[in-house]
């Protein structure tokens, strides 16, 4: 009774020995159940897995006393290896009745019979049996158990979760700062959060028992309907608009109101959700602010703003539409102003603006502060013609009444300038350009007056104010030059020197005379760089002709002077420095002064004049006889030319010459003469002329009967004719 | 429309799952009635899907093992489904018991399951994720705090890569994943396709339109098509190959083994 395989345990069992038939079983075991398995085993090792099995089987093959039982811890070993197919068992069943008794029936210690070895191996099969299906049957109830554990797990974990993100929802609801409503599609409010209940007044019934469609407004925009029918019909996703509400005590909420469409998980409508943010407050202090941007601080009218807003309104009204404006400025406001303050000047400017309030208060009318004491009223329709006449009588009807202020009567007057025309035709500068202008002629007519604006008045001011923005430019480009007039000693005929006129080659508008630019210079200053740069030049030229001739005696250069120029600190020393720089004597240089700028000189005014004669430059009195002609002044004013205004020679032009005229001439003159002063006359047109003038006294002429103003080099010529 | 990710997926145990499917071809009983209808429909196409799956198992085993014996000893499973027999931890662990290994899966239930089965492994941890957002895997607490990417992982995407349509760009979400991996990682990828099914395209297609009608569609790809998601990656031998014929422990008897295994791709690629 020897086991010798088994004995010496090694895994080469000797060939037929017991220990390779019983692998030869466990490799048809292997085949027959392997394809059956869901292990992921591969053969051999699977085979491997089976050899301690089917060693089992032997044994209890051949066990004594013989029980079975142990068999069925096999069947429960092939459910343990994975081998869960009902297949695995029946293939196992045909293997064990077909090979275990072939291959190992022999094994045992003591030999069985055949018929004892087939009872013991069918009884071996039926525990085999049962423990697989016991061990399945476990199995499958332990997985099925611990997957539907799982599954109820991953539900209550997704519930959890879902109560979680639901709680999170809760409180994003409750304690939103906005409004927060759910209604369905009939517009039935199914659930609102506790601001929006807020922002409505507070009372939860007052939101709930309307319905959303009849939460209407007068000023909802006109939209707004057309889009809450579109959303709840499906056809429109969200919508915002602004909306106002009226909350339970009548007051309004506006809203910032975002309604958006939620639809079902097929995609149908089902409700409509609705995000509203409170704008009420923010809305008045809009309100509030547009009212101070467009409103003056001190009258309450409406500003310069919102007039050019509703001025353009009006000028991009319909066809058919008109407009008409009155400018109005305060005559005399700044010496108001100046004489009882800046208090005083506002509470007079207050008055005026009630009362102007009272003139323009039918429909399409306004009035407006644009600044200072300058206010505007419109009024806008298809009768302005005629409407804004009224309006500007009306005006001045309510300034004739004198204004109570401090206890004094105030009489307040102004000009008015008035635009009146068709809209669509011009920009709201322009008629504002317009009305300021006409303003101006009418303060110029003497103020307390309207003036009805006229294209062409708009016209020259336009091109004053052109010329002079143009100015300084000029300058800097060399645009001036100059012209000599020759002035001829009437004695001899010969020429005695020549008076420097200014002109300005203007690039658009050519040659301009000195009356088109000067009292522009004068206005904004530029006279005084134009003036020095007319002497300059003048001397310069004035030096090249005494070089040239030096034999025809000293050749004199009259240039003008302006009133400003007069007034300008640094005139003598400029004057000095010109003639320094040039080499020129100071009595080649006679600067010709207008008698209306001396009259009432003081000495303060009178002292440059007296030292620039002292120093030889001569002075002339020109345009004399125009002004007061106060004779007595005479004697004080360092002059020592008298000319002739033009207006005296105008009468000797006809023949015979006008006695009076005569004689005054004849007067003035010896009354010169007696002063010790020479006088020229100018405007000579005529040889008659010239032989008056010459009979009654006059020192040198100037005129067309001469020369006309012309370029150096004519004088040149003249000079040279006069030498022959 | 996209649900959000604060939104909890819903549990609807009425509806097939792949995971639960793959549980009874194993022969396991993780499974509703609903999975196993599903399962012997798909069984009536192709009656031999379990030993696919057998051999899906078997392959993964194998590379679990290499890659234990390069060196590697942390692991990455991405759709790892329910945890039958044979899983990644068990293999791994044998191997070396320091080995760490990360699941990941976007079925609750799996994740659940596997819960439960991983309870007290403190070497193993399941996280939920979707393939198809790689960073959010990547930063998971369950993924960052037990694997260390800045040395060597395997990561496993065995039989998951086929349930992701083109539309959701598989290549970027493995490319994503990739470029987070140390140099040295292993790319272990197993993926059903036509070649190699002992079936017509037209009935292998019966099959796939029934994970078509449970909304979980089988995406099959081509040798070349899959080869492409080892990109970057250089091939260990013997490359992309039926997966019984990847590195057998045995010599590979073809009259032995069920012609269904040879169904599909398996490969492995080393990252440089």
């Amino acid at each position: 009774m020897s086991i010798p395989a088994q004995a010496s345990g090694a895994p080469d069992a000797e060939p037929d020995g017991a220990e390779d038939r019983l692998r030869r079983f466990a490799t048809i075991w292997s085949r027959a159940i392997f394809p059956s398995t869901a292990t992921s085993m591969t053969r051999p090792e699977f085979e491997q897995h089976l050899l301690p099995l089917a060693r089992r089987l032997n044994d209890i093959l051949h066990a004594r006393p013989f029980d079975p039982a142990p068999a069925n811890k096999v069947g429960a070993a092939l459910v343990a290896a994975h081998c869960t197919d009902p297949d695995a068992l029946s293939s196992t069943l045909g293997v064990v009745d077909s090979y275990l008794v072939l291959y190992c029936g022999g094994n045992g210690p003591v030999t069985l019979s055949t018929e004892d070895s087939r009872a013991r191996c069918a009884r071996m099969q039926h525990a085999l049996a049962g423990g697989f299906t016991q061990a399945l049957r476990e199995r499958t109830l332990a997985e099925q158990e611990a997957i539907a554990r799982s599954a109820l797990t991953a539900r209550s974990n997704a519930e959890e979760a879902l109560h979680a993100t639901e709680a999170r929802f809760r409180a994003v609801f409750k304690d939103a700062a906005i409004g927060i409503g759910i209604a369905d599609l009939e517009g039935n409010v199914l659930e609102v959060n506790d601001t929006l209940t807020r922002m409505f007044g507070g009372l939860d019934h007052h939101v709930r028992s309307h319905k959303v469609n009849e939460w209407v407004h007068p000023e909802d925009s006109p939209h707004v309907w057309k889009y809450y029918e579109e959303l709840v019909r499906g056809e429109r996703e969200h919508y915002r608009v602004e909306k106002p509400y009226y909350r339970n005590d009548g007051t309004v909420l506006w809203t910032n109101l975002t309604v958006s469409l939620l639809r079902d998980p097929e995609g149908r409508p089902q409700y409509q959700l609705a995000l509203m943010e409170d704008t009420t407050e923010r809305r008045l202090l809009n309100l509030r602010l547009r009212y101070e941007a467009t409103h003056d601080a001190l009258t309450g009218l409406p500003n310069r703003t919102l007039f050019f807003e509703r001025l353009e309104k009006a000028l991009s009204a319909a066809d058919g539409s008109r407009f008409g404006l009155c400018y109005l400025d305060l005559d005399g406001f700044k010496a108001i102003n100046d004489s009882l303050g800046h208090a005083a000047g506002d509470r007079l400017l207050v008055e005026v603006a009630d009362r102007l309030q009272s003139c323009a208060t039918a429909p399409g009318e306004m009035v407006a502060r644009l600044g200072g004491d300058e206010f505007v009223a419109l009024t806008t329709g298809p009768h302005t013609e005629s409407e804004v006449d009224e309006l500007a009588c009306r005006i001045l009807g309510v300034l004739a009444t004198p204004i109570r202020l401090d206890g004094r009567e105030l009489t307040v007057r102004g000009s008015i300038g008035v635009v009146e025309g068709p809209a669509g035709e011009r920009s709201a500068a322009e008629v504002l350009r317009s009305a300021d202008i006409t303003m101006y002629r009418a303060k110029s007519a003497g103020g307390n007056r309207f003036e009805i604006a006229d294209a062409e008045a708009d016209a020259r001011a336009i091109t004053r104010h052109g010329l002079t923005t143009a100015l300084p430019a000029a300058l800097e480009r060399g645009e001036f030059f100059i012209e000599y007039q020759p002035l001829v000693h009437l004695g001899d005929g010969t020429v005695h020197g020549a008076e420097a006129l200014v002109r300005w080659c203007h690039p658009q508008h050519g040659v301009l005379g000195p009356d088109r630019f000067i009292p522009l210079a004068e206005h904004t200053g530029l006279i005084v760089p134009l003036g020095r740069w007319v002497l300059e030049e003048s001397v310069r030229q004035a030096n090249f002709w005494q070089e040239r001739h030096s034999d025809g005696g000293p050749l004199r250069i009259n240039v003008n002077l302006s009133p400003t120029q007069l007034h300008h600190p640094r005139l003598v020393a400029e004057t000095v420095d010109v003639l320094e720089r040039s080499g020129l004597e100071p009595g080649a240089l006679c600067l010709e002064v207008t008698e209306s700028a001396l009259i009432g000189a003081d000495d303060d005014l009178l002292k440059p004049l007296r030292q620039l004669a002292e120093m030889g430059v001569d002075i002339a009195l020109d345009d004399f006889g125009t002004g007061y002609s106060n004779l007595a002044n005479l004697r004080r004013l360092p002059v020592s030319v008298l000319k002739l205004d033009r207006s005296f020679t105008r009468g000797m032009q006809q023949h015979p010459a006008d006695p009076v005229d005569l004689k005054i001439v004849e007067g003035i003159v010896s009354l010169a003469h007696s002063l010790d002063l020479a006088v020229t006359v100018e405007g000579v047109e005529t040889g008659a002329q010239a032989e008056q003038l010459r009979k009654l006294g006059c020192d040198t002429a100037q005129g067309w009967y001469y020369a006309r103003p012309g370029a150096p080099d004519r004088i040149h010529a003249l000079l040279l004719a006069d030498a022959v | 429309m996209e649900r959000p990710a604060w939104a909890p997926q819903g549990i609807d145990i009425s509806v097939p799952s792949v995971s639960r499917m793959y549980d009874f071809y194993l022969g396991g009983s993780h499974n509703f009635e609903v999975d196993r209808e599903a399962a012997r429909k798909a069984m009536e196409f192709m009656p031999g899907l379990p030993k696919i799956m057998q051999a899906n198992r078997a392959f993964m085993r194998r590379a679990v093992r290499h890659a234990v014996s390069e060196g590697i000893t942390q692991f990455l499973d991405i759709g790892s489904g329910i945890p039958t027999f044979g899983n990644v931890h068990e293999v791994a662990q044998a191997a070396d018991p320091e080995a760490r290994v990360a699941y990941v899966d976007h079925d609750s239930v799996a994740v659940a399951h596997s819960q439960a089965v991983l309870e007290g492994n403190d070497r193993a941890v399941i996280a939920t994720g979707d393939l198809r957002r790689p960073q959010e895997i990547l930063k998971s607490p369950e993924v960052s705090e037990l694997l260390d990417l800045e040395r060597p992982v395997a990561l496993l995407l065995v039989a998951v890569l086929h349930f992701i349509e083109d539309a959701d760009e598989p290549q970027v979400a493995v490319a994503e994943l990739s470029e987070s991996l140390a140099p040295g990682s292993l790319l272990v990828i197993t993926h059903a396709s036509y070649e190699g099914i002992p079936l017509t395209q037209e009935e292998a297609g019966g099959a796939v339109g029934v994970y078509r009608n449970i909304r979980n569609p089988l995406i099959m790809r081509s040798r070349d098509e899959v080869s492409r998601f080892f990109d970057g990656y250089e091939m260990v031998e013997p490359g992309l190959v039926a997966m019984p014929n990847w590195r057998p422990d045995t010599p590979v008897v073809q009259e032995q083994e069920d012609p269904y295994a040879f169904s599909g791709f398996g490969g492995v690629g080393r990252k440089a």
